[in-house]
């Protein structure tokens, strides 16, 4: 016997359509705060001239790292401004800053609220697992579906995809704060923000920031993976390159996510373990 | 006055307190309840008080619930039923603003692993109490150097807590706790996690700042050495209630149970031990010969406030005070007059067993003096070296009291 098929799909659909007549005015509000903020990395990134930039964004990184990193930096970018394909890096870089920039904003504070309070993590960690394997590239119908073709949705479906590292490591940095420190902010009168932000946040730091560099590296791999929604950037490089079966220029477009993908992984690890060093 | 009154704290831990308060009230023991419920008695039906100026130690074996009692003070663990007054106002009862500025003012914490905040230098941790209370940062900077004065840190204050000692670290974490200059001090097994011999020298440290600055406090222990060297009165526990409450003489002399009798029993090393082991040595005015000035000077070196009196051929003739010595110099009255005759005299193989009553008898006035069959002076045992020797290490002659 065939059982009917469970009509899941039109379900969906119609729930979609609701959410997009019924929310416009939300994703609008949305769009209007992302966009503008994609944007302005952009008109930052192109203020001077390619090798003035590169320059520019080394020393930045010898100041937060080491000197190996800022060498690795400055050939590294220079390499990509070489083969041309400084523009379309300024597009993905933009896209990942803007992508990570709100999945901290929401999601350290999510972190914090589900490390207080049970309830918000029991229901937050089945929610996270969902968002993490889920194949990366399912996000990108909704999103296109709420916020059209174009940069936008592409920040969207990073955000859903790269926040939970973040809000998992906010929560369990936070947990992982031995408890007898717990007892002796309380015991002196603690109020519990000031538990909070002079005893958990800092003491939670390295781990945040591990959660941080781990969303940052997940918003890389998405807005890649965006260019398929019209994105732009460096995806649409190696896209086309798989279209037309370019493998040459398939590698270049590689090779400069990859230069990119290193530069991020170490500055943020090195911001991450900046911590006080023992003389 | 007194500082706390607890009466008939009551701490359960589980997922239906209530129904594990009638079962305590029933008269179950611990052992049954968690059988048959799975619910944890922490403290049970604890009442006692604690006298301003008091050191009051709470002693057991590991899980009798000192840590949870102590945490029950200042309510870091929520009590399931009873109160604690403090001052005259019920902790129990207070709103969580409330709560707070009493933890702020009146009671200074000190933990087992120290808990010092490794993200923060020695000086801001001592400061921590007084930042959270908005103290403008000079002021309390002030104050917790002068804090770390106190413990003999105040080079360190710049250094990070895991470049110090656990000697040193402890010595910040009562810093931090004494920078607020609360009325008193809870101590949670404060000084196990330190070898013996810094052990030692921090619980002399804190019995001097204890004579000088008159701290309520709360010191849990589960060394009973430690208990009879630093404890005015001892409160001891065994699965969450308290067997007895007494002074260290009290315990030794009449264990209310067994279960005291046990914790004691090393201690009955005194059938063994005689006066002349613990004893040391005395110095003596020799009548006729030195006079009242040269006896207050003595006192005076020795730190002691009693002096013994003996005759040239050595033979005890009395314990010579302070007071005395004085009226003799002033009133011009002869020290036979002012002489004490009912001090403690026993021979050198008196056994501390027999010595500790007759001791305890006289509330430790004066030193016991020991002497040899012919009745001349070998020594004398001060209370100090009486208590080390009922604690099971043995002699010490350089004790003093
Ligand atoms: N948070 C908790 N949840 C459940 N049971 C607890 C909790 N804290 C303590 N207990 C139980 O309460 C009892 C008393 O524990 P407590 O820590 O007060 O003992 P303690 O006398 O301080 O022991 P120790 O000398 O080992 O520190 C133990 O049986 C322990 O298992
Ligand atoms: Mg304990």
């Amino acid at each position: 016997m065939q059982l009917p098929k469970i009509p899941l799909e039109q379900w969906i659909d119609t729930f979609v359509t609701w959410l997009t007549e019924n929310f416009s005015g939300l994703f609008d509000f949305i769009t209007n705060i992302i966009e503008p903020t994609v944007d302005f990395f952009q008109m930052i990134l192109t203020l001077a001239p390619p090798v003035i930039t590169v320059a520019v964004i080394s020393l930045l990184v010898l100041l937060a790292s080491r000197l190996s990193v800022a060498l690795f930096t400055l050939v590294g970018l220079l390499l990509i401004v070489n083969l041309q394909l400084w523009e379309q890096s300024v597009e993905t870089i933009s896209l990942v800053l803007t992508a990570s920039l709100v999945s901290v904003i929401i999601g350290v504070p999510l972190g914090i609220l589900a490390a207080r309070k049970q309830w918000v993590q029991n229901i937050l960690t089945p929610v996270l697992d969902f968002m993490q394997t889920m194949p990366a590239f399912v996000y990108l119908i909704p999103a296109v579906f709420f916020f059209a073709l174009g940069a936008v949705p592409g920040v969207i479906a990073s955000v859903i995809f790269a926040m939970p590292p973040t809000i998992r490591l906010t929560n369990l940095g936070i947990r992982q704060v031995p408890k007898d420190l717990i007892e002796a902010a309380d015991a002196f009168g603690s109020t519990s923000f000031q538990k909070l932000f002079k005893v958990q946040l800092p003491l939670a730091k390295s781990t945040i920031m591990a959660g941080m560099n781990q969303t940052i590296m997940l918003s890389l791999s998405m807005v890649v993976i965006a260019s398929m929604i019209g994105a732009g950037g460096l995806g649409d490089v190696v896209l086309q390159a798989i279209s037309r079966l370019e493998v040459g220029q398939g590698f270049e477009g590689g090779l400069a996510i990859v230069i990119i993908a290193i530069v991020l992984d170490r500055v943020t690890q090195s911001l991450g373990n900046g911590k006080r060093k023992i003389s | 006055m007194k500082k706390f009154e607890v009466e008939d704290l009551t701490k359960i831990f589980g997922r239906s307190p209530v129904k594990g308060l009638e079962l305590v009230r029933q008269g179950k023991e611990k052992e049954e309840i968690l059988k048959e419920t799975g619910m944890t008695v922490g403290v049970n039906r604890a009442s006692f008080s604690v006298d301003s100026g008091e050191v009051f130690v709470i002693m057991g074996l590991s899980g009798s619930g000192k840590s949870t009692l102590v945490r029950l003070l200042n309510r870091l663990i929520e009590p399931t039923e009873g109160s604690v007054k403090l001052d005259g106002e019920d902790i129990t009862k207070m709103n969580s603003e409330q709560l707070r500025e009493a933890r702020r003012t009146k009671m200074g914490m000190v933990f087992q692993r120290f808990a010092l905040f490794p993200h923060k230098s020695v000086c801001e941790n001592v400061e921590y109490g007084l930042e959270i209370q908005g103290v403008p940062k000079q002021e309390r900077n002030k104050k917790a150097l002068e804090s770390l004065g106190l413990v003999g840190l105040e080079n360190y204050a710049d250094s990070y807590p895991d470049q110090l000692s656990g000697g040193m670290q402890q010595r910040v974490g009562l810093a931090r706790a004494l920078a607020n200059d609360p009325d008193i001090l809870l101590m949670d097994e404060a000084f196990s996690a330190l070898d013996p011999l810094i052990r030692k020298d921090m619980q002399d440290e804190l019995m001097d700042l204890q004579s000088s600055m008159q701290k309520t406090i709360i010191f849990i222990t589960h060394d009973l050495d430690e208990a009879l060297r630093i404890g005015d009165r001892i409160a001891l526990m065994k699965d969450g209630k308290i067997v007895q409450i007494g002074t260290p003489e009290d315990i030794l002399t009449n264990p209310a149970n067994e279960y005291v009798e046990k914790f004691v029993e090393d201690v009955n090393l005194t059938k063994v031990l005689t006066a002349s082991s613990i004893m040391k040595r005395s110095e003596a005015l020799v009548l006729g010969k030195d006079g009242p000035r040269v006896a207050l000077k003595r006192m005076r070196e020795k730190g002691t406030s009693t002096v013994m009196v003996v005759g040239r051929d050595r033979t005890f003739l009395g314990v010579l005070t302070a007071e005395g010595a004085k009226e003799v110099a002033e009133n011009g009255k002869s020290i036979e007059d002012v002489l004490i005759k009912d001090a403690v005299v026993v021979e050198e193989d008196t056994p501390v067993s027999d010595l500790l009553p007759k001791m305890a008898e006289n509330q430790f006035a004066y030193p016991a003096v020991v002497t040899n069959e012919q009745g001349k002076l070998r020594g004398v045992v001060v209370r100090g070296a009486m208590f080390a020797a009922l604690a099971g290490n043995g002699v010490n002659n350089d004790a003093t009291s």
